[in-house]
């Protein structure tokens, strides 16, 4: 029994890290519609940008994360600005390219400055473990869980109540319409693109701090496609639940498959099975909008 | 009397090559409201939007001529800079946020507008449309075309223009809203003083709450002049209010096929 917690906690944790970066996915693409394939190297570009600040330049870990976040504000920034600026009014398909070279980019750069080699982040938190229920859990899982909720908060709150929040909801639902209010959609799409750096920094720091981290993290996007699948493209709530579920499932399937089988890997693939069978029952995600229809 | 806005020699050519407005010139008086009348297709929105600045996400552009906002040009600057000097464009079809709650809505009107205003404000439209109070927290999405209406007005509203351009308020709504639509119009244009200029194919509710009026038909100005002579002018009656030279309806054909040789004689 306790194994199968402890798997239940593992996942919910790694689930933790996919919604945030689901949650990136997602705020550029209801912002800006576009599918932005290099989420998985934001990850890891901040991760090391963090690991950097915190190994070689010997910043305290906690100056080392908020100038990571403010690296991540100006990546953002960049990204928008060389990369994506120049293709406002083109076809989906060039834009979708546009992203994949970035991806390409990132994963590139990390290795000319950082190598493949898997890099392990100084220990921040005490190891021992804090019991929660009567269950031995890590202190860095307990604090990725809380910071990823918190971060989840912090946006809902954002996005429901602030009025830059409800202007970028308005641009993604009509950008010409948002562009008549005298909302300037260039800083919108521009916000977006910082926002899904920074989570998706936070996303690859927890991670460092728990795994260690190496030129493979950038592969962590692909999870993160089933999960806002899932969710629905457009869900926050839903990138919220589809990361965790996804992590859920592939941590327990993972397990069971070990236990029974003695099967290993199954981990990889377990998020990918799970998501053909709900979009073959619900076609539009577990949250997506389907268009408003009135009667 | 002062013009807030003055068009001069306006062309505009959508994709390159598309020349849909042809050297096309009309002033707004300040405080009062302009009709801008026209058949579809004519190029009255296309006007509009060479006003705010919309023109620039539909690869649309002035070619030449220029927009005289209070004497200074402002052609081809971004519409947040159009909307934050005072000119609020309201789009034809409403352009509702429909995912958004309507007080939502009306926050994205409020968006160039000073915070402290923003309550007075939306009292102020709640004032005017108690039916949005009414369903302040409801999906737009879920309203009426009437309310709708409404909606995309009082968004202008919470935005406290100097010069509110209307595009075709009375698009697809029952007569009785019309009349509604139109007098708050009116109340809006006195009240606040709001300089109106109103794009319409209701040609008669227009020229009823217009000062002066301007037909347009392909892209020009073809007629100009105070309102309530354009109501008289035999012509515009024809073709636009539906009367024959006795008052009679006249068939759609006929009209038709005296528009077409217009067309081409023009
Ligand atoms: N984005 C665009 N790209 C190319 N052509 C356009 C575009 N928008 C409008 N046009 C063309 O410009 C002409 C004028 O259009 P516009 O929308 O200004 O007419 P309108 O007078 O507002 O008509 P309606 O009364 O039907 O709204 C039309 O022939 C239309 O096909
Ligand atoms: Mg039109």
């Amino acid at each position: 029994m306790e194994y199968y917690l402890q798997l239940l906690i593992n996942g919910l944790v790694v689930g933790g890290i996919y919604s945030l970066v689901a949650l990136g996915f997602v705020i550029i693409y209801k912002a800006t519609q576009v599918v932005n394939f290099a989420q998985g190297e934001l990850v890891m570009v901040g991760a090391y940008v963090c690991f950097s600040l915190t190994v070689q330049f010997n910043i305290p870990f906690v100056w080392a994360f908020l100038l990571t976040l403010g690296f991540s504000v100006l990546l953002g920034l960049l990204v928008e600005r060389l990369a994506l600026r120049p293709l406002i009014g083109e076809s989906i398909i060039s834009v979708i390219m546009v992203t994949i070279g970035l991806s390409s980019i990132l994963r590139s750069l990390v290795q000319v400055f950082w190598g493949t080699q898997i890099k392990v982040y100084p220990q921040v938190l005490p190891v021992e473990p804090v019991v929660i229920a009567g269950l031995p859990v890590a202190p860095v899982y307990l604090a990725a869980f809380v910071l990823s909720a918190l971060l989840f908060g912090i946006f809902s709150l954002f996005f429901k109540y602030s009025r830059l929040g409800i202007a970028m909801r308005a641009t993604a639902f009509d950008q010409q319409a948002a562009q008549s209010m005298g909302i300037g959609i260039r800083n919108i799409f521009a916000m977006s693109w910082c926002i899904a750096c920074v989570v998706s920094a936070v996303g690859g720091v927890i991670l460092g701090n728990i795994n260690g981290i190496n030129s493979q993290l950038g592969y962590l996007g692909l999870k993160v496609f089933p999960a806002v699948i899932l969710g629905g493209l457009d869900s926050l709530l839903g990138a919220a639940l589809g990361g965790l579920i996804i992590g859920v499932l592939e941590n327990l399937c993972d397990g069971l498959a070990k236990e029974f089988l003695g099967l290993s890997g199954v981990r990889e693939v377990a998020a990918f099975v799970v998501l053909v069978v709900i979009l073959m029952i619900k076609p539009y995600g577990l949250f997506g909008t389907e268009e408003i229809e009135r009667v | 009397m002062t013009h807030v806005l003055k068009l001069e020699n306006l062309e505009v050519v959508y994709n390159d090559v598309v020349l849909v407005l042809k050297g096309l010139s009309l002033a707004a008086a300040e405080g009062r409201i302009t009709a801008l009348l026209g058949a579809n297709g004519a190029g009255k929105s296309t006007t509009l939007k060479a006003i705010s600045g919309l023109l620039e996400s539909e690869d649309g552009e002035v070619t030449a001529g220029s927009v005289l906002y209070r004497g200074r040009p402002v052609q081809g600057l971004p519409p947040e800079r159009v909307v934050r000097m005072g000119v609020f464009q309201v789009m034809e079809g409403r352009r509702i946020f429909e995912d958004l709650s309507v007080e939502e809505n009306l926050r994205c009107g409020a968006f160039v507008s000073p915070r402290a205003e923003y309550a007075a404000n939306l009292d102020k439209v709640y004032g005017y449309f108690p039916r949005l109070k009414e369903r302040r927290g409801q999906l737009a999405g879920y309203m009426s075309g009437g309310e709708q209406q409404m909606l995309a007005i009082g968004r202008a509203i919470m935005a406290k223009p100097k010069l509110l351009l209307l595009d075709e308020p009375s698009l697809g709504l029952a007569p009785l809203l019309v009349e509604e639509i139109f007098e708050i119009v009116q109340m809006i244009n006195q009240k606040e003083g709001v300089t109106v200029l109103l794009v319409e194919q209701n040609a008669r509710a227009a020229l009823n709450v217009a000062e002066h009026g301007y037909i347009m038909e392909n892209g020009r100005i073809v007629m100009e002049g105070p309102a309530r002579d354009l109501l008289q002018n035999p012509d515009i009656q024809e073709f636009y209010l539906g009367m024959g030279h006795a008052g009679a309806k006249k068939s759609y054909r006929e009209v038709k096929h005296y528009r077409r040789r217009k067309r081409w004689l023009g």
